[in-house]
């Protein structure tokens, strides 16, 4: 619980949401520019259903697959979150499967995707792929480093947006938090309005008798 | 009158003569000693993956399909599965292994498609009966980050080692901690880049202990395709196929002898012939 309530003071509350959403869509445009790439796409594990969520893309494929759903566990997404293990398909000699299995999950076909996993201390967060690197680079371990080393920020990051979220679920609606949010929300407003001073003084005197 | 067993804790001066190894070493391990004319025939090895497509052209056939999950906390073997593989990837490494040793057995253990949750312990499950099964090879590019696996694995891998079962893990190549790779008792494995499949190097700054060709490897794919593949779990079945070349000529050696041998022929070690 003082996970969420300092979650919640972090997250300043308001607002969480858009500047999750932002966030993840900085990261892809990141991956997709480190990589000179045609596209790049996170995918966030939902892990109370158990899939995996198209959250966010950047160059070719489609917004509208924002939100869709795919199984945890199958699939190059699926590989990578299970396995943990980083995958890289540079060409695609002959494989329809593949090919399908990618468009449904990018919005067009990839010559080569890059699928890595945004792991956070124990925890297996999502895969981000950046599709379609330059074909006349050849791929170096270098690059692969590269590729860990950006992920590793990303989950970091991500972590942190996920735990905002949790805070703002358990500030929202009827949520038994709900009642800082509420208490927050008011302090802002004094705050804007220039009279916080006994709101404030109001808060202190109730740590005192907490 | 039965057999006296073998020493196992200690070693009286009498019984020295009863340890005597099969296997004569010759001064110096050469790759044609090691392996030369073998073909992997008779060597057990275990996928532990997504599953191997049957018949694929690069892989041909596979002797076992099994799938591994659970149910609660019950633990379902389903002997004949028939889910083909769920990836690809299985069937990438199978293909690798056969490229190198094309008559070795293969057994496909699948611990991939119930979904994420759940997916450490069926690894676990699954390496429990594959350890169980006594394969020679059990090649896993699969690991988990979840620190209450660690130890049970730990134990598997141990035990895999003192029954003759040497795992092959991929490496992991991010900065952070994954199982069972780790282990001393198992073969880690990260990626060169030559494309010399043959071409492998001690590492002496473990805990990677070996690297093996990684990059840009062609692979068998899903559908009977073919991919350019690049990834430590590439890296992991080159020294699983050659570990089975050399069990297949020489049956006796245990995990630490094998590994003994993989060292004695690395590239960067000797003249690596």
């Amino acid at each position: 619980m003082s996970d969420e309530l300092r979650g919640a003071v972090a997250a300043g509350v308001l607002g969480a949401e858009e500047n999750y959403r932002t966030l993840l869509r900085s990261i892809v445009e990141v991956a997709r520019a480190i990589f000179n790439a045609k596209a790049s796409s996170v995918f966030l594990l939902d892990e109370a259903a158990d899939e995996l969520v198209f959250e966010a893309v950047a160059g070719e494929g489609s917004e509208s697959l924002v939100g869709r759903r795919f199984p945890s566990s199958t699939g190059i997404a699926g590989f990578v979150l299970v396995s943990r293990q980083p995958l890289v398909i540079e060409d695609v000699l002959e494989d329809p499967r593949f090919s399908r299995e990618t468009a449904e999950s990018t919005g067009f076909v990839p010559k080569g995707l890059m699928a890595v996993p945004l792991l956070h201390e124990e925890r297996a967060l999502g895969v981000l792929e950046v599709l379609d690197r330059p074909s006349d680079a050849r791929f170096t371990l270098a690059e692969m480093e590269l590729l860990g080393l950006f992920a590793s920020q990303a989950a970091i990051a991500l972590d942190l947006l996920q735990r905002a979220r949790r805070a703002q679920a358990a500030l929202a609606g009827d949520g038994e938090l709900a009642v800082l949010a509420r208490l927050a929300a008011a302090l802002e407003g004094r705050r804007e309005e220039g009279s916080e001073d006994s709101a404030f003084g109001l808060l202190a005197e109730l740590e005192k008798l907490l | 009158m039965t057999e006296e067993p073998l020493p196992a804790w200690s070693l009286p001066a009498d019984a020295v003569e009863r340890i005597a190894l099969p296997e004569a070493w010759p001064g110096r391990i050469t790759r044609e000693w090691a392996w030369g004319g073998a073909t992997g025939a008779g060597v057990r090895v275990c996928v532990l993956d997504s599953g191997v497509e049957t018949d694929h052209p690069q892989v041909g056939e596979v002797q076992q399909s099994i799938a591994i999950s659970l149910d609660g906390e019950t633990v379902i073997v389903e002997d004949e599965d028939t889910a083909g593989d769920l990836c690809g990837h299985g069937t990438a490494c199978a293909g690798v292994i056969r490229s190198l040793a094309p008559d070795c057995e293969v057994a496909s253990v699948r611990v991939l498609g119930a979904g994420f949750t759940g997916s450490g312990a069926i690894l676990l499950e699954g390496l429990r009966w594959a350890v169980a099964q006594g394969y020679d090879v059990i090649n896993m590019s699969l690991s988990t980050t979840k620190q209450k696996f660690a130890s049970l694995l730990h134990e598997l891998a141990d035990t895999a080692y003192f029954r003759r079962t040497m795992v092959v893990a991929s490496a992991h190549n991010m900065p952070v901690d994954s199982y069972p790779w780790r282990f001393s008792s198992v073969i880690s494995v990260g990626s060169h880049e030559l494309s010399d499949p043959f071409a492998y190097y001690y590492n002496p700054t473990p805990p990677v202990e070996f690297f093996a060709r990684g990059v840009d490897v062609e692979v068998a794919w899903l559908g009977g395709g073919r991919l350019v593949c690049t990834g430590n779990s590439f890296a992991t079945p080159h020294i699983a196929g050659i570990a089975a070349l050399v069990l297949s000529k020489h049956r006796e050696l245990t995990p630490f002898q094998l590994k003994s041998v993989l060292y004695l022929t690395a590239s960067n070690v000797g003249d690596g012939s």
